[in-house]
């Protein structure tokens, strides 16, 4: 089978996903518990989705731990998301270059 | 493109920066990978610009490499991006009730864990011109990864991809710390996910589970508890 045949498969798959809430719930959700749910669901699956797998991204994993750690500090004092982003990723190259 | 919209647009692109960059990383090893089976550089650069999604891309190209069934394929990949279903329901109550339905349609393409989460921690409703300045950075770039990561392989250092590929999760910790300054329920949220998170990659029996699954079972457990023990009501949502 061509590789076409599989790409376009798996485009329509993911766009027919992310595209039928968006047009299909036009409307605002009344329910209390959907709303709180809606309401968490960023936070938790960004939260998920960071941890562990940051120490998993680096070559040395106590580089993204460190990294974690210090966006965390930098995020409460106030860091903007570039500047958190780019906080994690100078600790990553330092460590890796202290440890090397 | 009126003032408010292009305002939108330039803050929009300015936030895509990181994710571009971050993209640019990940989407490199993701075309080495697809080159590992026989993925042509022009084809893991249509799959990239069409799908946006590393952890389905990934999945699909290994299915190619196994010759699968298109129907292995289509429910892969709906599995995988399944939390994406999710992300787009959170974010159709950020938009305006009366934006069109091919507005609704550019955005929903966009939809990425990063750009959903940029999108998400915009106050008040989302204007669509955020989304797609942050998109005319991060598409291209992750296009473009994939494409030279299957057609050059390693010639980006080891040394920098590592750096770079922290960028994404710098930017989730900036969007998920700021609400718990003050909030022990926020607080505690977020804990408890990172917590959860790493037990269940850690635990043999659980750690078997797909990354994007295990995302999605986290994800509806912690929220739905959440919502169930501190339901929140619109006022003090902000």
């Amino acid at each position: 089978m061509s590789n076409y045949t599989y790409i376009l498969v798996m485009f329509l798959v993911t766009i027919a996903i992310r595209v039928v809430p968006l047009t299909l719930i036009r409307f605002e959700i009344k329910n209390s518990f959907l709303q709180s749910f809606l309401y968490y669901v960023p936070y938790v699956t960004l939260s998920v989705m960071t941890f562990p797998a940051i120490i998993d991204a680096t070559n040395e994993p106590i580089a993204g731990a460190i990294a974690f750690a210090a966006g965390i500090i930098v995020a409460r004092i106030g860091a903007n998301l570039f500047k958190t982003a780019a906080v994690c990723c100078f600790v990553v190259l330092i460590v890796e270059l202290i440890l090397s | 493109m009126n003032s408010e919209n292009k305002k939108a647009f330039i803050e929009g692109f300015h936030n895509g920066i990181p994710i571009g960059l971050g993209y640019l990383a990940v989407a490199f090893s993701l075309g080495i990978m697809a080159r590992s089976v026989n993925v042509s550089p022009l084809q893991s650069m249509i799959a990239s610009w069409l799908c946006m999604a590393s952890a389905g891309e990934f999945a699909g190209f290994t299915l190619i490499g196994a010759q699968a069934t298109l129907w292995e394929v289509a429910i892969a990949t709906f599995i995988i991006n399944l939390r994406y279903l999710l992300m787009s329901t959170a974010l159709s109550q950020k938009l305006a009730s009366n934006t069109p339905i091919l507005q609704r349609i550019l955005i929903g393409y966009g939809v990425t864990d990063e750009i959903f989460g940029i999108s998400i921690a915009q106050k008040g409703t989302l204007n669509p011109y955020f989304s797609y300045g942050a998109m005319l950075f991060a598409v291209p770039m992750w296009t473009i990864g994939t494409g030279i990561g299957c057609f050059a392989g390693n010639i980006m250092s080891a040394r920098l991809v590592s750096a770079l590929s922290v960028a994404l999760f710098g930017m989730f910790i900036a969007i998920v710390i700021p609400p718990t300054k003050g909030n022990k329920i926020m607080s505690c949220i977020v804990a408890i996910s990172f917590a959860s998170s790493f037990a269940m990659a850690t635990i043999p029996l659980t750690a078997e589970i797909s990354e994007g699954t295990r995302i999605l079972i986290l994800t509806v457990i912690i929220s739905a508890i959440a919502a169930f023990a501190f339901p929140i009501n619109k006022e003090n949502q902000q």
